[in-house]
C-alpha cells in the first residue's frame, strides 16, 4: 500500500507544448524505477507527439511536437499508457567503475574539507569510495550525472563563491550530491579529485556512457596511474569496468 | 563560402535546435528569436531546417566568396553590402567577393542571415547550432570559412519585401502560461508579480535573462527538474532568470512563469534596461 502512494503521481502542463509529472518530492530510488518503466512504456509506444523527455529527481517532463490543444485528453492518455501491463523488456543497466586520483593537486578542496568535517582525508576518500551511488538523471551539462547515495558524513555546502573555471573530469561533492564536471566549466563544487574518463564523447553512438538507472563507484589510482590512463583514453583503447545489475 | 572577415560582437550558426537529447544533458540550442529567423528562411524560399547567422548587434564583416541570395531579418543594425545600404526583410543578390558590413544600431538585438540553401557546417545531434563542447567552436571567429549551399540562384524576379513587425521590438507584454510553482507564491506575492514593470539586466546571454527587480519571497528550492526555454525561474535572491535557448535541461530554482515562444522570441530583441510587463495568456 505504501508503495502504491509513493508512486502516485500528477500531471502540470508546463508552458504550450510540454506536461510536467510529477512525484513525491523525496529523492527515492522506488520513484526512479517508476519513473523509468513510465518512460520505457512512452518510448515503446513510438508516437510521433512526443519528442523528448526529461527526468529529474522526482519528475518526468514529456516534450510534445505540437502545442498541446487539449491538457486533460493528453494527461489521460499518459494515464492510460503508465497503466498498460508492463510486456517491455526492461533497459539493462550497469554498475560502472570510475577511476579517480585524489592526489591535492586534484583534490584543490580536500584540505579544508577535511578540516572542516573534521575527518582525516584518508577517511574521506575510504568513505567517498566506499558507496555505490545511483545515476538518478543527466542534466545541467552535457554528461552531468546526478547521483544519490553520498554518506552524510561527507555532506559539505557549495562554494560561496564559485570558482570560473573548474577542470574537465573533476570529481566534488556540492551539498548533499557528488558528482563529476564533464567539460571545463564554472562550478562551485568542493573539488576532491579527478578522474581521466569522458563522461561526455560525441565521437560516440552514444556520447555518454551512463543513463538514469545505472550505478557509479569510485576506484582510488594513483597520479602515475592517472597519467597512463588519461593516454590510454585518448587514444580511445581504455574499456571502462562494469557489471550488469540484476535487478 | 563566406569568410569572416570580423566576427563581431556575438556572432553564431543557428538552426531548429537541438532536439531529442534533454536526457544527455544537452540543451536545445537554435535561433534566440525563432520568429525572425523563419522570415529569413521564408523570404528566401529556404526549408525552415536551413541554418543561418544569428548576429547580436552588428559589428561582423563578412565575405562571400561564391554568388548566392541573402536575407537579413530581425533587428537593424544598417547592413551594407559593399558599403551600400540594403534592405531588411528582402532577397538581396550577392556577387563574388562582396562584402557584408553593419552599421548604426537602430533597433532591436539579434539579426539573422540567411543564405539561399542555408549555411552548411557539421552537424552535430542533428543540429548546425554551436554550442560549448558540442561543436568545435561556441562562436564565430575571425578568419573562420563557412560552407554555404550552392543552390542555383533563385531567378525569381518578383521582389519579396516584407515589411518590419515593429510590435515584435516594441511591444512591452511578455506573454506567459503559469509555472508549476507559481502557486507555492502566495496571492500578494503573485499579484506583485504581474504588476510589475520589470526591466532587463545586465547579465544577459543565450543562455537566460537576469531581470533587475526583487520579489521578495521565502519559497524552497525544488528537487532538481526540467527546465525549458522559456522557464521563469525565482531565485533566493528574489531576482527572477528568464530562461532562453541555450538554458540548461535541469534546475532547482522555483519555475513561477513560463514565458511562450512568442515572447520568448520579443524577449531576444531586448537589452539591458528594457521595461516589460508579464501578462497571462
Amino acid at each position: 500500500m505504501e508503495l502504491l502512494l509513493g508512486n502516485s503521481h500528477t500531471y502540470k502542463p508546463f508552458g504550450a507544448k510540454a506536461i510536467l509529472i510529477e512525484w513525491k518530492a523525496i529523492i527515492e530510488e522506488a520513484i526512479l524505477k517508476d519513473i523509468l518503466e513510465f518512460k520505457d512504456k512512452i518510448n515503446s509506444q513510438k508516437s510521433e507527439s512526443y519528442i523528448d523527455y526529461s527526468i529529474g529527481y522526482n519528475s518526468l517532463t514529456i516534450i510534445f511536437k505540437d502545442i498541446i490543444l487539449d491538457f486533460n485528453k493528453e494527461v489521460e492518455k499518459l494515464q492510460s499508457i503508465y497503466t498498460l501491463n508492463s510486456t517491455i523488456k526492461p533497459v539493462q543497466n550497469f554498475l560502472w567503475e570510475i577511476p579517480v586520483c585524489y592526489d591535492l593537486e586534484f583534490g584543490i578542496d580536500l584540505e579544508e574539507m577535511s578540516q572542516s568535517l573534521n575527518l582525516e582525508i584518508l577517511e574521506i576518500i575510504k568513505t567517498h569510495t566506499e558507496s555505490i551511488y545511483t545515476v538518478f538523471f543527466i542534466g545541467f551539462l552535457p554528461g552531468f550525472l546526478y547521483l544519490g547515495g553520498l554518506n552524510s558524513k561527507l555532506f559539505f555546502d557549495r562554494k560561496p563563491n564559485p570558482r570560473l573555471n573548474v577542470e574537465v573530469g573533476s570529481v566534488g561533492i556540492g551539498g548533499e550530491q557528488t558528482g563529476v564536471y564533464p567539460v571545463n566549466s564554472a562550478g562551485g563544487w568542493n573539488i576532491m579529485g579527478r578522474t581521466p574518463i569522458n563522461f561526455f564523447d560525441l565521437k560516440l553512438s552514444n556520447p555518454c556512457f551512463a543513463k538514469a538507472g545505472d550505478q557509479i563507484k569510485f576506484s582510488v589510482i594513483t597520479k602515475k596511474e592517472f597519467l597512463e590512463l588519461e593516454i590510454l583514453v585518448s587514444k580511445k583503447s581504455y574499456q571502462l569496468f562494469k557489471t550488469i545489475i540484476n535487478d | 563560402m563566406i569568410k569572416v572577415l570580423k566576427s563581431g560582437f556575438y556572432t553564431t550558426i543557428q538552426d531548429k535546435g537541438r532536439v531529442g537529447f534533454a536526457s544527455l544533458g544537452v540543451p536545445v540550442s537554435g535561433a534566440m528569436d525563432s520568429y525572425s529567423s523563419g522570415l529569413t528562411n521564408h523570404i528566401l524560399n529556404n526549408s525552415l531546417d536551413c541554418a543561418f547567422l544569428e548576429i547580436t548587434l552588428g559589428g561582423c564583416k563578412l565575405q562571400f566568396l561564391s554568388k548566392t541570395t541573402i536575407c537579413i531579418s530581425g533587428g537593424d543594425f544598417s547592413p551594407k553590402i559593399n558599403n551600400q545600404s540594403i534592405l531588411l526583410n528582402s532577397k538581396i543578390s550577392i556577387k563574388e567577393n562582396d562584402i557584408l558590413s553593419f552599421g548604426k544600431v537602430n533597433f532591436g538585438v539579434r539579426c539573422y542571415l540567411a543564405v539561399k540553401g542555408g549555411i552548411l557546417t557539421d552537424i552535430k545531434l542533428g543540429s548546425r547550432s554551436l554550442f560549448k563542447n558540442i561543436t568545435s567552436n561556441f562562436i564565430l571567429k575571425s578568419g573562420d570559412y563557412l560552407s554555404i549551399s550552392n543552390l542555383k540562384i533563385d531567378l525569381e524576379t518578383s521582389r519579396t519585401l516584407v515589411k518590419v513587425n515593429k510590435n515584435h521590438f516594441e511591444s512591452k507584454v511578455i506573454e506567459c502560461f503559469k509555472g508549476p510553482e507559481l502557486e507555492a507564491l502566495d496571492i500578494h506575492q503573485q499579484k506583485i508579480l504581474f504588476e510589475t514593470e520589470f526591466s532587463v539586466s545586465k547579465d544577459i546571454n543565450r543562455m537566460g535573462y537576469k531581470l533587475n527587480e526583487i520579489l521578495e519571497n521565502n519559497i524552497p528550492s525544488i528537487l532538481t527538474s526540467a527546465v525549458l526555454p522559456g522557464t521563469v525561474q525565482l531565485t533566493p535572491s528574489g531576482k527572477l532568470i528568464v530562461l532562453m535557448r541555450d538554458c540548461p535541461v535541469t534546475g532547482g530554482y522555483p519555475r513561477v512563469l513560463h514565458v511562450s515562444e512568442e515572447s520568448i522570441n520579443r524577449l531576444s530583441q531586448k537589452t539591458t534596461g528594457d521595461k516589460f510587463q508579464f501578462v497571462l495568456q
